[in-house]
C-alpha cells in the first residue's frame, strides 16, 4: 500500500513569531522555517508502517514555495521514498490545499493519507477533514495510535473527554496528534540519499485547481502583553474584583 | 541560562560565500556536497545538538563520571545520546567511506564539530578521540589492523583514545617509560601507567582501542625511541566481537576543574597485548598525524564554547534590568533598562561576537585547505594547501582556544554575580573552555611550533601561503571607497607581522631564547592579522550584497558593523604585540631564579 503524507513548511516551532509592522501578517523574512511538527509525526508514522511491512511506498507532498523542497527533502531524509512539490508562492487556504491534495490522490491512488491535524502557523485544523469530505473517505482525526490491517485502520483519537477508538475502512484519512509518536532524527547517510530521491515539481494549474483565497486577512496583531498581576487581601475582594471585571 | 541555536546563517556565509575564490575550491570529489545538501546536514546537526546534547550539558557537569568496581560510568543520558549520535552517522561524518564513513568535506565537518562543542564539549571528546585514533591507524596501521579495527571505530561501536601522557612527562614525551616487549607472534606486551587519558574507560562503546606511546627494549633515549601501539581493552575474537580482557584498567579518575562528563583516566597497562602501528621508533611522528587533526578540532572547541557563551550572554543582557542608559532611559515603562544598553556590556558582547565570527571564518578557510590537501587533483594547489594547513594549525589551536576561554570569561562577567553561580550555566563554559588551552600541546608549545618550526620551514615557504593571498587582497582592494580605513588598517597590521617575522628570524637564529620569548605574542599577532583579513573580506562581500540588493539586509549590515568593531577596537592589539616582540627577551629573562 502507498501512503501519502502532506507536509507544510512553517515557521520553526522554537521561534517567537514577530508581526509585520503594517499588520499584514507574520514577518517571515530570514526566519528559520521547518517542517510543521504535526506533519513530522505523520511522516514518522508512515515510515514506521513501511518499516513494519504494512506499506510499500511513502510519498510526501507539499504545496508551497520552491523552498518547500527543503521540507520535502527532510521528509525523504527521514525515510519517505519520493516527493511532490506543488509549487506556488500564493497564499493557499485549507480548502485549496484539500482540493489540490484530492487531485494528487486521484493520480497517486494511496491507500491512506496521514497528515498533521493542523499547521502551527495558522492552526486551522481543517485540511484533513475537508480532504476526507471531498474524497468521500473515512477520517480518523487527532490520532494518538494507528493500527493498520489489510482492509481497515484502527485509530485511537484524542478527544476532549478522553480517548475514542474508531475503525475505518480503507482508503482513509488520518490526522496526527502530538502523542502519536516521537519523530526520529534523520540519519546522515539518509540525508545524503534524500538528495537523490525523486522530487517532482508541479503547479496548481497542472491539477486545474483554483486556489484563489476565499478569506481576506484584515489585520494581524501581537497578542497583548500580559499585565502585571495584583495581590488581593482576601477572597471577598477577589470575588468583588472578578465581578467588576465581568469574569464571574 | 545555557541557550543555544546553531549560528547556521553565519556558518553558511563561511561555507558558501566567503572563500569562493581562495583557490581551494573546485574539487570534483566534493561536488556532490552542494549547498542544498550541506544546508540539510547543518540543519539536522543543529537539531540534534540542541535537542539531544544540550540538555545533557549541565546535568553531565553536575553529575560527572564515576569509577565503580573498576569500570567508569558516564553521566545519565550519555549512553543513550552516544547511541543516537553514532547510529545517526554523526561520528563517522568525515571518515573515509572505505571504512564506512560518510566522507563529508572537512569544511562541513568542522562546523558540525562546532555545534557539538557548543552544546556538550565533554560529550564531543568521546567520538572526537575515536576519530583521531582512526586517522592515525589509517595512515600508519597494517592492513590487518585496519581491516579489523577501522570499520568498528568508524561506526563508533568501538571508541578510541590517545595515551601519551605519563605523570612525569606531558610536553616532553622523550622521557616516557611505558614499555613494549616483542612476542614470538609479532605482537607486543605493553606495560606502564598513563595519566590524563580522555575517554580511557567508559560505558559508551563495546570496546576501547588505545593508541599507546611506549618504548621498545632497544629504543634509543629521548623522542627518537618512542613507538606507537594499538592496545584494545578487550582482545577481539575471531568473529570480531570483543573477547577477553587485555590487562588494561582505569585505576582512578582525575578530579577536574571542568569537562566533568568526560572521563579523564589514569590507565594501567599490565602486559597488555598490543600491535605496532607504523615503524619502530617512529611513534611520535605517527601520533602527530592524529595530533594535527586533533589540534584543529581542539581549536574548534574554543569557537564552540565561545559561541555558546556569547549566545547565553546576549540572552541575559536583553533580559536583565539594571540601571539606566547613559543617554536617557530606553525603556521608561520598565523599572530599569536591560543591561545591553550599557557601553561596557556592549564591549563584552561585541568582543565575543568578533572572536566567534573571526575564528569561524578563519577556521573555514583552513578547513577548505584541509579538503584541498586531501582531494585536489592539482599538485600545486595540494602543495599550497599542505603548507597552509601546517602553518595555521598551531594558530587555530592556540588562538581559538585563548579567545574561546576569554569569551567564556566575558560571559560570566556579563552575568555579574549570577554568572558565578552554578545555576546560571555560564561558569561551566569558563571551566570547560580552560582545558582546550592545555591539552593537545599547550598553547605555549603551539607558539613555539609556529616560530620554531613553521616560520622558517623551507625558507619561509609556509608563510607565503598566508602572506601572498593577504597582500594580493590588499593590493586589489586599494582605493578611496568605503573600505579604505579597513584596507589601510589591514596593510599596517600585515606590515607589523612581516616586520616581527623578520625580527624573530634574525634574532632567533643567533639566540633561540629570543624566538621563545616572542612566540606567544607572535602567534597572537598572526591570529589578529588573519582575523582582520577575514573581516575585511566579509565586509567587501557584504557591501556588495547590500549594493546589489538582498533580502538579508540585517545579516550583512550586522556583519559590517561587527567587522568595523574588530578593526577599531580589537585589531589595534597588533601594536602592543609588535612592541612586545620588538623589546625582545631581555626583561623576561632578567630576574635571577632566586629573585622569584
Ligand atoms: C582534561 C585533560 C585531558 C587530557 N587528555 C589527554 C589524553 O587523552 N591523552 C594524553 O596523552 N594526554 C592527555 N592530557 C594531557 C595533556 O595533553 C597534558 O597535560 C599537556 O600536554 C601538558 O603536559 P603537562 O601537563 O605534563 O604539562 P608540562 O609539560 O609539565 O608543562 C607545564 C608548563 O610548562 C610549559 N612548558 C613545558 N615545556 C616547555 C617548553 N619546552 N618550552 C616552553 N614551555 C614549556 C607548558 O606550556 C606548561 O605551561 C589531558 C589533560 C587534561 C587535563
Amino acid at each position: 500500500m502507498k501512503i501519502l503524507v502532506p507536509v507544510k513548511r512553517v515557521i520553526d516551532y522554537n521561534l517567537k513569531p514577530r508581526v509585520r509592522s503594517d499588520g499584514t501578517g507574520v514577518d517571515l523574512s530570514n526566519i528559520k522555517m521547518s517542517m510543521n511538527p504535526f506533519d513530522e509525526i505523520a511522516v514518522e508514522e508512515a515510515i514506521r508502517l513501511a518499516e513494519a511491512g504494512k506499506a510499500d511506498e511513502v510519498v510526501v507532498v507539499s504545496i508551497g514555495p520552491a523552498k518547500a523542497q527543503e521540507t520535502l527533502r527532510t521528509g525523504m531524509a527521514m525515510g519517505a521514498d519520493r516527493a511532490i512539490l506543488v509549487e506556488t508562492d500564493d497564499e493557499v487556504e485549507p480548502l485549496a490545499v484539500a482540493k489540490i491534495l484530492k487531485a494528487v490522490v486521484a493520480e497517486e491512488n494511496p491507500g491512506m493519507v496521514i497528515m498533521g491535524k493542523q499547521a502551527i502557523d495558522d492552526d486551522s485544523n481543517q485540511t484533513g477533514q475537508m480532504l476526507a469530505a471531498l474524497l468521500g473517505w473515512a477520517q480518523g482525526t487527532f490520532a494518538s495510535k494507528v493500527e493498520l490491517d489489510s482492509d481497515a485502520v484502527t485509530v485511537t483519537r484524542e478527544v476532549d473527554g478522553g480517548l475514542e477508538t474508531v475503525k475505518l475502512g480503507l482508503p482513509a484519512i488520518v490526522t496526527t496528534d502530538l502523542r502519536l509518536n516521537e519523530p526520529r532524527f534523520a540519519k546522515l547517510p539518509n540525508i545524503m540519499k534524500a538528495k537523490k530521491k525523486p522530487l517532482d515539481v508541479k503547479s496548481p494549474s497542472d491539477y486545474r485547481v483554483d486556489i484563489t483565497p476565499r478569506l481576506k486577512t484584515l489585520k494581524v496583531v501581537e497578542p497583548p502583553v500580559r499585565e502585571a498581576g495584583e495581590i488581593v487581601p482576601d477572597v471577598d475582594t477577589l470575588v468583588a474584583k472578578l465581578k467588576a471585571m465581568g469574569a464571574v | 541560562m545555557q541557550v543555544y541555536e546553531a549560528p547556521i546563517r553565519d556558518m553558511r556565509f563561511v561555507l558558501d560565500e566567503l572563500w569562493v575564490d581562495d583557490g581551494f575550491g573546485d574539487i570534483p570529489a566534493l561536488e556532490e556536497f552542494d549547498s542544498d545538501l550541506t544546508s540539510a546536514i547543518l540543519e539536522e546537526a543543529a537539531k540534534f545538538s540542541r535537542e539531544v546534547l544540550l540538555p545533557l550539558n549541565r546535568s553531565g557537569d553536575e553529575e560527572g563520571c564515576v569509577l565503580e568496581n573498576g569500570v567508569v560510568r558516564t553521566p545519565e543520558g550519555f549512553k543513550d545520546a552516544y547511541k543516537q549520535f553514532t547510529e545517526s552517522g554523526w561520528a563517522s561524518l568525515a571518515a573515509d567511506p572505505e571504512w564506512g564513513g560518510q566522507g563529508l568535506p572537512e569544511r562541513v565537518n568542522k562546523l558540525v564539530e562546532e555545534m557539538t562543542c557548543s552544546t556538550n564539549l565533554s560529550f564531543g571528546l568521546y567520538p572526537g578521540l575515536t576519530h583521531g585514533g582512526a586517522i592515525a591507524l589509517e595512515a600508519h596501521g597494517s592492513e590487518d589492523l585496519k581491516n579489523l579495527y577501522l570499520p568498528k571505530m568508524t561506526s563508533g561501536e568501538w571508541s578510541g583514545t590517545m595515551c601519551l601522557t605519563e605523570s612525569h612527562c606531558g610536553t616532553d614525551l622523550g622521557m616516557l617509560r611505558t614499555k613494549a616487549e616483542p612476542q614470538e607472534d609479532g605482537s607486543y606486551k605493553v606495560s606502564g601507567s598513563k595519566i590524563f587519558i580522555s575517554a580511557g574507560d567508559h560505558d559508551l562503546s563495546d570496546n576501547i582501542i588505545h593508541l599507546v606511546l611506549a618504548r621498545l627494549p632497544d629504543a634509543p633515549a629521548g623522542v627518537k625511541g618512542i613507538s606507537l601501539f594499538l592496545v584494545p581493552k578487550y582482545l577481539p575474537n575471531d568473529d570480531g566481537t570483543p573477547g577477553p580482557s587485555n590487562g588494561v584498567s582505569c585505576s582512578a579518575l582525575e578530579h577536574k576543574m571542568g569537562l566533568k562528563a568526560s572521563a579523564t583516566c589514569q590507565m594501567q597497562f599490565e602486559e597488555s597485548t598490543g600491535w605496532l602501528v607504523g615503524e619502530p621508533h617512529q611513534g611520535l611522528a605517527a601520533m602527530f598525524t592524529m595530533m594535527n587533526a586533533e589540534r584543529l578540532s581542539v581549536g574548534i572547541q574554543g569557537v564552540g564554547i565561545g559561541e555558546a557563551a556569547y549566545q547565553s550572554a546576549v540572552w541575559y543582557a536583553k533580559d536583565r534590568l539594571q540601571g539606566r542608559s547613559l543617554s536617557g532611559a530606553k525603556y521608561p515603562d520598565k523599572p530599569a533598562d536591560p543591561i545591553i544598553v550599557h557601553p561596557d556590556v556592549r564591549r563584552m558582547l561585541m568582543t565575543m561576537r568578533c572572536y566567534n565570527e573571526g575564528c569561524r571564518m578563519l577556521g573555514g578557510w583552513v578547513a577548505r585547505a584541509l579538503d584541498a590537501e586531501k582531494h585536489s587533483q592539482d599538485p600545486e594547489v595540494k602543495a599550497r594547501a599542505t603548507d597552509f594547513v601546517a602553518l595555521m594549525t598551531p594558530i587555530v589551536k592556540a588562538l581559538f582556544t585563548d579567545l574561546g576561554h576569554e569569551s567564556a570569561n566575558l560571559a560570566v562577567q556579563v552575568y555579574g554575580g549570577h554568572g558565578y553561580i552554578r545555576e546560571s550555566g555560564v561558569e561551566q563554559y569558563a571551566r570547560d573552555a580552560r582545558i582546550a588551552m592545555i591539552y593537545e600541546g599547550t598553547n605555549g608549545i603551539q607558539a613555539l611550533d609556529l616560530v620554531g618550526r613553521k616560520m622558517g620551514q623551507n625558507t619561509g615557504r609556509l608563510l607565503r601561503s598566508f602572506f601572498h593571498p593577504v597582500s594580493d587582497f590588499i593590493e586589489a582592494s586599494k582605493g578611496d571607497g568605503p573600505m579604505k580605513p579597513m584596507i589601510d588598517g589591514l596593510e599596517k597590521a600585515l606590515g607589523a607581522l612581516q616586520l616581527s617575522t623578520a625580527t624573530i628570524a634574525q634574532k632567533g637564529l643567533k639566540d633561540p631564547e629570543e624566538a621563545g620569548a616572542a612566540a606567544t605574542e607572535y602567534l597572537r599577532l598572526f591570529g589578529l592579522v588573519a582575523m582582520g583579513y577575514c573581516f575585511a573580506r566579509a565586509t567587501m562581500i557584504s557591501d556588495m550584497k547590500l549594493a546589489f540588493g538582498t533580502e538579508e539586509k540585517e545579516f550583512y549590515d550586522a556583519k559590517i558593523k561587527t567587522a568595523t568593531f574588530f578593526f577599531e577596537r580589537i585589531l589595534p592589539q597588533v601594536s602592543a604585540n609588535f612592541l612586545a616582540i620588538k623589546a625582545g627577551k631581555k626583561s623576561m629573562m632578567a630576574l635571577s631564579e632566586e629573585q622569584f
